[in-house]
């Protein structure tokens, strides 16, 4: 399972949002391919009931406090958005 | 001798004995900033008028208790600043003015009276070992322009060597503080991870990054590192311990320090020049009353392939944010929502950051999961077992911080698998989160400095100052400077 | 019907804690867009998460009420897709290791119990709101964003649109009882999106199920399911084949209407949050829980049953909310006749509040004006019918059934003497009555009671008057 296939990879661009050229495609079929392939190597090793590691440090029940209070304006929060109206932040409908 | 050529204390003695004002510091900065960073570019954004009014304050104020007081440094592009430029280095966030907030580190250092000279160059969003990934310019390594200064840290290591700034802080997820650090002949630390906050960290690989600082001395650095660790309640990661006087480890004392030195990492791959460096150092060591012995780490070999899954994996989440809807730069081109989505992301991001985000999506999606984030992330329990292992019986760990010094620009970065193997000795202490520095330990035949790389136990930041320090000051590395023409 | 209706619900519910889950901006509805904000809410980048300890509790609370196994171990999860009311474009959610599950609650259709199971509930944030501006544009508010949410998945085990509104109004009712959501559709604190596919009887496998969205009240979830079921039925039947759609009911047509198919599971690429650290519920953390979940509805229920000796249905409406039973208690508590309470409550209160749209708290009543008024009635000072009177002032603006039976002159007249008097002039003056009365006309007797009434305004003792008028027309 080394290769990952032009269409695979449109479908994952696709997922993340990304817009590419059929050329960019093929270039990044490419690159995938060695990482993949390269990652494969990690096969190698029985990981056979080891768990993960999502979190390296032991930390459990980090929490806040049920309080709550105002920081930014309105104003604020739309300070760097490309587009606004009516105190909301506008962007073009999807396309049904 | 240049004024930003002394070390924390003795500035810090200047100011006290009013024998410079903090606006002459400052000045000072800026002048060397206008004299060298057109070649070097280490900086992307300059706070000239705030940091010269905050300095005409702090001389005002007649009160110089702060530990930074008055120290000008820099700040890498990615930590955001309230009302300053945060680019990330990327075309996407090439306009964002106000990030609203400050990140924890950021007001740490504003309450100790450091002052922010400017924003850092740095590889966009963190990705990638040369800083030639930066959107908007190439850092040259200030020994020789030529040079690359590593990454993703260019700017940050680059503004430190080169005199600009006395620290500055860098940030580090597979090795983006220590192999700059180590190219450019300068000391950068990685903290263990959750010891300093990720608040205000524009986020990489969560679970990798952590923020450190750079400067031409140990104990700058662990003046430094005193002030921007500590436990934040915005970080649900970060530690909760008290964080110790690191400078009071600098007892410059290692008799009977038990190294241990990982055979993984000073064979096959690594330069000559590189390996004999560290000999060297193993022998200095041991004319201090140290001793060391070789041992295995045996999953080494796995580390990198498991850091790119789990840092690209993660990233791909982080960096979806980025969609043009609250901030940054939308595209001028979309017609309707998606596109929105698919042409902001496309134009603002450059090709490495899209070649992880396509890994990482990749390797997190329908089917692929097991086979590599889970895969990758079982590794790393493997990993952290090898040093869990180790520091049962040694102090600390020591080798080279990379397997060559400083490659030449244009050299790497078309060939990714290079750069990524390379990274083979960095990236096992961001997934098991151990603290590991780099200090200046020679030069190579071609002149270019090479780098030290000591590991310490989760938390034990005293073991590791404490060793790199003794070195440091058994040896005269860390006095070179770089030919920059003009005042050194 | 050939076929067996399958039904299985998805049910958000907004914790009302008084920060967000992430970030300390406020929990509220109904404020000026984006000003309940922080950079958090709004996936600014640097920011991060840290978990609203309420926020679990909450969770924790709703879990128990509803029968679940709560997790020892729990953790959060990445669900990962694009939407500009998504600012992070992924929502922190959970995955694998939900906080609840394996519960299930007790519903009654035409007298009848079933109980249905709940697979899961988890603890996540919701999402800003988005809404259609003019010219092709969407609008964004993200006050929404960060509301702690728990979402509840049922079973398949409803069969019939009719136990759907039944599950959903019990789920409403128990999770009200703990204290954790108003639970009001209309402010979005409830939603529902439900599941359904027929399959023949006695067929083990799943037909291909419809997914509805847009159903925002119960009614119009048992509506858009009934429309669904005939449907699915009528495609069927045609021989043809249920697509995997997603359909909205539509409230004017009453039609569910195709939003789009389903071409295969979306992939939200889950995976474990990095920016939070696992929890870990440990034994003592559940029982200071559970101990402060109040009587649950059915408890409750069975306690006015044996105890107060209230007939099923009577308790079946007083637990309907918390609210109720609590007045109720209350009531009692303060004296009241615990039947009196149970049928003013059912009957003037209750008429009361869906007339004039309010809920109990709004009313001026209080369980011990009202105790007061049913003891007035108890010990003869006024009649039930007077105390309607009194209870319409009561009601609106409050105050004292005693000053006010003694400001409007409103107590009864139980003195005989009086009485008699009062009835002998009625008597007197309607003598075809008494003829008609003793010829066996009974509704002359009510004639003659309504007089009294009438001349003594409402006033007189009922059964002295029945009692004294019969008396003194035998003497005639």
């Amino acid at each position: 399972m080394a290769e990952i296939t032009k269409d695979q990879v449109k479908h994952v661009a696709h997922l993340a949002r990304l817009e590419i050229t059929d050329e960019e495609a093929g270039q990044f079929t490419e690159h995938l391919s060695a990482i993949i392939t390269y990652a494969e190597k990690l096969n190698e090793l029985d990981t056979e009931g080891i768990e993960p590691t999502t979190h390296v440090l032991d930390l459990k029940n980090v929490f806040r406090k049920d309080e709550a209070k105002h920081t930014i304006t309105q104003e604020e929060a739309l300070k760097n958005a490309p587009d606004a109206q009516d105190g909301q932040f506008r962007v073009p409908s999807i396309l049904e | 001798m240049s004024l930003l050529d002394h070390s924390i204390k003795e500035l810090e003695a200047k100011l006290h004995n009013k024998e410079i004002t903090s606006e002459e510091l400052v000045k000072a900065s800026y002048e060397r900033i206008k004299e060298v960073d057109g070649d070097i570019q280490a900086f992307l954004t300059l706070n000239e008028e705030n940091a010269l009014e905050t300095a005409r304050e702090l001389d005002k104020s007649g009160d110089d208790s702060a530990k930074l007081f008055g120290i000008p440094c820099g700040i890498k592009d990615n930590i955001v600043t309230k009302g300053l430029r945060t680019t990330c280095a990327s075309q996407f966030l090439r306009n964002f003015e106000d990030p609203l907030y400050d990140a924890t580190v950021v007001e740490k250092l504003g309450s100790e009276k450091a002052i922010n000279v400017g924003k850092l160059n740095m590889d966009e969003f963190a990705m990638g070992s040369t800083n030639e990934n930066s959107s908007f310019a190439a850092v040259k390594n200030p020994w020789n322009k030529d040079y690359v200064p590593g990454g993703s840290s260019g700017g940050s290591a680059a503004a430190v060597a080169a005199g600009e700034v006395v620290f500055s802080l860098g940030t580090d997820t597979g090795g983006s503080i220590r192999q700059p650090a180590s190219f450019c002949g300068v000391v950068g630390i990685k903290p263990t991870y959750g010891l300093v906050s990720r608040y205000g960290l524009v986020a990489f690989a969560s679970s990798l990054d952590q923020i450190g600082p750079i400067t031409r001395t140990v104990e700058d650095n662990a003046r430094v590192l005193e002030v921007i660790a500590g436990h934040d309640k915005m970080d649900a990661t970060s530690a909760n311990l008290d964080v110790p006087a690191y400078t009071d480890a600098l007892t410059g004392d290692v008799k009977g320090l038990k190294i241990a030195v990982p055979k993984e990492y000073i064979g096959e791959g690594v330069d000559p020049d590189v390996k004999e460096a560290v000999l060297n150092a193993l022998k200095v060591y041991e004319s201090l009353g140290a001793t060391w012995e070789e041992v295995s780490l045996p999953h080494s070999q796995y580390a990198v392939a498991a850091y790119y899954l789990i840092s690209s994996s993660e990233a791909s989440a982080n960096l979806a944010r980025f969609d043009g809807v609250r901030y940054g730069v939308r595209s001028e081109n979309a017609e309707n929502m998606i596109d929105m989505f698919k042409k902001s992301r496309s134009e603002g991001f450059g090709e490495e950051v899209k070649r992880r985000i396509m890994l990482g999506t990749f390797a997190l999606s329908s089917g692929y999961y097991d086979a590599y984030y889970k895969k990758a992330q079982q590794v790393r329990t493997l990993i952290k077992q090898d040093f869990d292992k180790i520091f049962e019986e040694y102090d600390v760990i020591i080798g080279p911080t990379s397997p060559t010094t400083a490659y030449k620009v244009g050299e790497v970065i078309d060939d990714p698998m290079t750069m990524y193997a390379n990274d083979i000795l960095t990236v096992p202490m961001n997934l098991a989160g151990v603290p590991a520095i780099s200090v200046p330990c020679g030069f190579a035949s071609n002149g270019m400095p090479i780098g030290l790389q000591i590991i310490g136990k989760h938390f034990d930041e005293a073991a590791v100052y404490r060793t790199a320090h003794a070195f440091e000051q058994n040896t005269d590395h860390h006095t070179k400077r770089p030919d920059l023409g003009g005042a050194k | 019907m050939n076929f067996e209706t399958i039904i299985g619900l998805e049910v958000h519910v907004e914790l009302k804690t008084n920060s967000k889950i992430f970030s300390s901006s406020p929990n509220e509805f109904g404020a000026e867009p984006n000003t309940n904000i922080h950079p958090i809410d709004l996936g600014y980048p640097g920011t991060l998460p840290v978990m609203n300890e309420e926020a679990v509790n909450f969770a924790m609370k709703a879990a128990m009420a509803l029968n679940c196994e709560i997790a020892t171990d729990t953790k959060f999860d990445r669900k990962n897709y694009f939407y500009p009311d998504n600012p992070k474009a992924y929502q922190i959610s959970q995955y694998d290791k939900p906080i609840g599950e394996h519960g299930w609650i007790d519903i009654e259709v035409d007298g009848k119990k079933k109980r249905i199971g709940i697979t899961r509930l988890h603890l996540e944030e919701d999402a800003g709101k988005l809404t259609h501006g003019d010219y092709g544009h969407s609008l964004v508010d993200c006050n929404r964003q960060g509301t702690p949410l728990v979402e509840i998945v049922s079973e398949p085990d409803i069969r019939t649109p009719a136990e759907a509104y039944a599950y959903l109004e019990k789920l409403k009712t128990i999770i009200q009882y703990t204290g954790v959501s108003d639970c009001k559709m209309e402010e979005g604190s409830l939603r529902c999106d439900a599941n359904i596919s027929l399959r023949p009887y006695g067929q083990e496998k799943f037909g291909t199920k419809a997914e509805l969205k847009n159903l925002n009240s119960f009614a119009f979830v048992q509506k858009g399911l009934e429309f669904e079921e005939k449907r699915q039925e009528k495609v069927l039947l045609s021989g043809g084949v249920i697509q995997q759609e997603t359909r909205r009911y539509d409230e004017k047509t009453k039609e569910t209407i195709l939003m789009r198919i389903k071409e295969g599971a979306e992939d939200y690429r889950y995976f474990p949050e990095p920016d939070l650290v696992p929890l870990y519920i440990d034994d003592a953390w559940k029982e200071r829980i559970r101990a402060e979940i109040p009587e649950l509805p059915d408890a409750r229920r069975k306690r006015y049953v044996d105890e107060l000796e209230l007939s099923e249905y009577d308790a079946g409406i007083l637990t309907g909310s918390k609210e109720m039973a609590d007045f109720f208690e209350a009531a009692i508590a303060d004296g009241a006749d615990v039947k009196q309470a149970a049928n003013w409550l059912m009957g003037e209160v209750s008429g009361y509040m869906n007339k004039n749209q309010k809920e109990l708290h709004d009313l001026a009543l209080t369980p011990e004006s009202l105790a007061s008024m049913i003891k007035l009635i108890e010990d003869g000072t006024i009649s039930s019918k007077i105390a309607k009177k009194v209870f319409a002032e009561l009601v609106e603006n409050g105050g004292d059934p005693q000053q006010i039976v003694k400001d409007k002159g409103l107590v009864q007249i139980s003195d005989e003497g009086q009485l008699t008097e009062v009835i002998s002039g009625i008597l007197d003056q309607n003598e075809q009555s008494i003829v008609d009365y003793k010829a066996g006309k009974d509704r002359a007797l009510g004639f003659l009671v309504g007089q009294v009434m009438k001349a003594t305004k409402g006033q007189a003792n009922p059964p002295m008057v029945n009692k004294i008028l019969i008396q003194e027309m035998d003497k005639r």
